[in-house]
């Protein structure tokens, strides 16, 4: 038990070292939110000025900025650890290679999750959506939707930090990996704002909510072997 | 020798299997001679699982032998399943537009799950192609193919649910060919194409391993080559000997 206890002090200390460093710069915040910020007005350009059509893709519309910006935070979360060879005394620590990656994970979901509550009411705003009492359902659904997202974006962000042309990598591994979870997040965001009329709400976060075990388990299992020579 | 038997004998098994689809099978009572393509489109779709999964395997093997041997198996299984893979959509497609009416049908869990099947696979081989040390290329691909097998049945899973969570299968089902009541002519034809794509997947699979472990070879040869060059500057000597890759024992030093 104390043994579990011991990774998450590690895991936390990692993942409290990249929130001071973020507090103090800002610099993957103001990137990112400014980042899905635009990606929300281009959707508009692009599928306006129809105000039905927006708010009726507004679910769709919100996860992929969400997405596409999460991917920069996360790229970001793994490049600060390249500079000055941090990701190689990283991997000389004499701890568990699962309490790394779970603090970095723990960060990008952090990142995620902040960026999703200030998302919203701008996807609400923009797209004349209303929220109402599904605020609560919609912060589940994105607490669920950074967990799973944060999993794998850390494991691949680990695979690709040190490849010529991660930019382009990273997204390319990524995408494909988290359709699911694209997926069951539009729906259970769609099923939240009109008040769940078939149902099936439980079902897509309990999708969600599998895909985070899987994701979280597959990327905590193999991370070592990224660390050692990867 | 025998790897060329193989490819004789695979190549007949095909041309025997698709004289066998396409002349002796009687056409489909509803989709017509479009239900021909089925033979080859089900024998493709389960090669290309069986790469992954044999890439997803020789992933574990590298992992926990660290041979290199298995990695030249997975970039060989990767590579020939993604072909197949393409080959699969394509008829898959081919087959929808006249039964379907539609070349896509975002409502067929199969199409979408293969589609994003491709695009998993094609990462995994953009990433071997951008790592350029043996060791990390085979640790970075181990784990990327292990995690999308990992993927796939969530993936197909959630495409099911997505088409609609109350809903039965509403279209025809490809597999239900292979149902007990399905006439033997058609019965056999499928089997026929599944063992001889089968045969051609096996050849092809040796092909591309000879390949890869040469691939290896000269690629071992080249930074040993380059190592005796680095070597003979340093001691100020002006390097006039030949390429260790083309002295063909340099392979073997470098072991």
């Amino acid at each position: 038990m104390s043994d579990v206890r011991r990774e998450i002090t590690i895991a936390w200390a990692i993942a409290r070292k990249d929130l001071l460093a973020e507090l103090r710069g800002r610099h993957t915040a103001v990137s990112t939110l400014t980042f899905a910020a635009l990606v929300l007005l281009l959707f508009g350009f692009a599928l306006g000025p129809d105000a039905h059509r927006l708010a009726d893709a507004a679910p769709g519309l919100l996860w992929l900025a969400l997405v596409f910006a999460g991917l920069l935070a996360v790229a970001r979360f793994h490049q600060i650890e390249t500079e000055d060879g941090a990701l190689e005394q990283l991997a000389l620590y004499p701890v568990d290679r699962r309490a790394i990656y779970a603090g970095k994970a723990l960060v990008g979901a952090i990142a995620m999750v902040i960026l999703g509550i200030l998302v919203i009411p701008a996807v609400a705003l923009m797209y004349a959506v209303n929220i109402g009492p599904a605020w609560a359902v919609l912060v589940l659904t994105v607490v669920l939707g950074a967990i799973g997202f944060a999993a794998a974006g850390t494991f691949y962000a680990g695979v690709t930090v040190r490849m010529r042309a991660r930019e382009v990598m990273l997204p390319l591994l990524v995408l494909p990996i988290i359709a699911p979870l694209l997926l069951a997040a539009v729906k259970a965001t769609t099923a939240a704002l009109t008040g769940d009329p078939f149902g099936e709400l439980p079902a897509w976060l309990q999708l969600l909510a599998a895909f985070d075990v899987v994701m979280v388990i597959a990327g905590a299992g193999t991370y070592g072997y990224l660390l050692e020579d990867g | 020798m025998k790897t060329r038997i193989l490819g004789f004998v695979a190549l007949a098994a095909v041309l025997a299997a698709a004289g066998f689809g396409l002349f002796v099978v009687p056409a489909d009572l509803n989709q017509g001679d479009a239900q021909r393509i089925m033979y080859p489109h089900v024998a493709s779709a389960w090669l290309a699982y069986l790469s992954f999964g044999v890439t997803a395997l020789a992933g574990i093997g590298w992992l926990w032998r660290r041979d290199l041997r298995f990695d030249a198996v997975a970039v060989s299984s990767a590579e020939i399943g993604v072909m197949f893979t393409a080959f699969a959509i394509w008829g898959g497609m081919m087959w929808a537009r006249p039964v379907w009416g539609t070349f896509w049908q975002w409502e067929d869990p199969r199409l979408t799950t293969t589609a994003l099947l491709l695009a998993l696979y094609v990462g995994y081989l953009l990433l071997r192609r951008l790592s350029d040390d043996p060791a990390r290329r085979a640790t970075r691909a181990a784990i990327v193919g292990l995690v999308a097998a990992v993927d796939i049945p969530i993936v197909h899973f959630s495409v099911i649910w997505w088409r609609g969570l109350h809903q039965g299968p509403t279209f025809l089902d490809p597999n239900k060919i292979l149902h007990p009541a399905a006439p033997l002519p058609f019965v056999l034809a499928l089997v026929g194409m599944v063992l001889a794509f089968t045969l051609t997947w096996s050849w092809l699979m040796i092909r591309r391993y000879q390949l890869a472990r040469l691939q290896a070879g000269h690629e071992e040869a080249a930074r040993y080559g380059r190592v005796v060059r680095a070597r003979a500057k340093a001691r100020g000597h002006e390097t006039t000997m030949t390429s260790p890759i083309d002295s063909g024992d340099a392979t073997e030093a470098a072991r």
